[in-house]
């Protein structure tokens, strides 16, 4: 990363997008504590976060899904969640309320009930995928930062994604989502952000970014072929 | 060249593929269409001897593969870029691509065709594959299968991850190679890219095949618009 600045207001959701390699999953990571900084400051609802921990940055309200849905093989979708619940945020409700809890954050995100009893190992892509959305709301942030939650997923399955994702904002979330499916982050996102070998090239509205030339040159190439 | 016929797969004693049958010539790009959890990649790992536990017929030359080992498959000439790409973390991107290419006659030649098509790997060999970024292990799991020169290349949803830029530049690339020769089997979510580059495609639906034909009545059959294009 090189000199990014980068703001997400309330109740705002900003597409973070760029060429393979351009750094958006590390700006994700250091956002939410995976990764250090090595100089810049975050600072999030007015608080300094910089070089805060992980679970410590999530505690105050900030949770994140990842690239690869992958996590716990052999604990039930609704044991995942619970995890959420019991220890992403400070407020520690007692097991049974967690137990409750789980299973009504899964039922907002559309995950089947027949399987909230499944082992993670035995699910499905989609089904993978709700579960990390559950999983990080799971968490009550006030900032969601989304890693590709629509990679995998078909233009019919996307859609459903998307709807999500709004509703997730209208009940007062904001949302950095880094996605490369461009109906997906053109028609969710507030503002654009647009990297390229760690920088940041644009930002701005969706229209604007997509006909700007050194977007279209580096990252979105030949538009009407999609 | 692949024939697969009355093919059922099991998942412990779930079945999860119904009397599958499909072919791919040689030659032809043809495609898996299908949402997800149809049962695309299971078929795919059935066909690559991933998983054995399936009953019908499949066919390689004219020749019974089901229940072989993959890496018997491996040097009869199938390659598979899988779903979830995986690449050996803890080894530098050349070995990794090496690998692919083990008891081939001429690997450099081949490596040197895969730098021109990903040349980020080519800046990045000697880097360890588990630091690359989503995308760029994505390139070298396709770049792995291609150093084996297959006859038979079967792709799991090459797209993903990739921008808008690079997923073009790939489609295109294995385009030019059908037009080369290379005999493709795609799986794709990316509907309208993979039916615009195949010449036919195969709709699975709940472990069954739905739906057949030319990519281009595909296309434009309103059924598959409204479920997969997103009309």
């Amino acid at each position: 990363m090189n000199h990014v600045d980068l703001q997400v207001g309330p109740d705002e959701i900003v597409g973070l997008v760029g060429p393979n390699g351009a750094g958006k999953t590390t700006l994700l990571n250091i956002i939410s504590g995976i990764l250090p900084p090595t100089s810049g400051t975050i600072s999030f609802c007015g608080k300094d976060i910089t070089g805060l921990r992980a679970d410590k940055i999530c505690r105050s309200g900030i949770a994140k899904t990842f690239q690869i849905a992958e996590s716990f093989p052999n604990l039930t979708a609704q044991q995942c969640v619970m995890i959420g619940v019991l220890f992403g945020n400070s407020r520690v409700p007692s097991m049974n309320e967690a137990q409750t809890l789980a299973l009504e954050i899964l039922a907002d995100v559309n995950f089947p009930q027949e399987k909230t009893g499944t082992l993670i190992r035995n699910l499905n892509v989609v089904e993978l995928k709700r579960l990390q959305l559950a999983r990080a709301l799971a968490c009550r942030p006030k900032l969601l930062l989304l890693d590709e939650l629509t990679t995998g997923l078909n233009p019919k399955e996307s859609k459903e994604a998307v709807g999500l994702i709004r509703n997730i904002r209208d009940r007062g979330t904001s949302i950095l989502i880094i996605e490369h499916v461009m109906s997906v982050i053109m028609g969710v996102s507030d503002r654009i952000v647009v990297l390229d070998h760690g920088k940041k090239i644009a930002d701005g509205r969706p229209y604007e970014v997509v006909n700007n030339q050194l977007v279209i040159d580096t990252y979105l190439g030949d538009i009407d072929a999609f | 060249m692949l024939t697969v016929s009355g093919l059922n797969v099991f998942h412990s004693n779930l079945q999860v593929v119904w009397d599958l049958s499909f072919h791919v010539d040689k030659g032809e790009l043809v495609t898996m269409i299908g949402p997800n959890g149809a049962g695309k990649t299971t078929t795919v790992e059935t066909i690559i001897g991933i998983n054995r536990k399936a009953t019908g017929s499949i066919l390689f030359d004219g020749e019974s593969i089901l229940g072989s080992r993959p890496y018997d498959l491996f040097k009869k000439g199938l390659a598979l870029v899988p779903e979830k790409r995986e690449i050996f973390p803890t080894m530098p991107v050349i070995e990794n691509l090496l690998l692919g290419g083990t008891g081939k006659k001429d690997p450099d030649k081949t490596l040197d065709r895969i730098f021109r098509l990903f040349p980020v790997l080519r800046e990045r060999k000697q880097q360890k594959a588990g630091t690359l970024s989503g995308g760029e292990q994505q390139m070298l799991a396709i770049g792995r299968a291609l150093m084996s020169e297959p006859r038979l290349l079967i792709l799991d949803e090459p797209s993903t991850g990739l921008s808008p830029l690079l997923t073009g530049q790939v489609f295109r690339s294995l385009e030019q190679l059908g037009r080369e020769g290379m005999t493709i089997l795609l799986l794709e979510q990316n509907v309208r890219n993979a039916l615009a580059m195949c010449n036919r495609g195969y709709v699975l639906e709940n472990g069954r095949i739905v739906q057949e034909g030319k990519s281009k009545e595909l296309l434009h059959d309103p059924r598959i618009q409204k479920a997969y294009l997103g009309f």
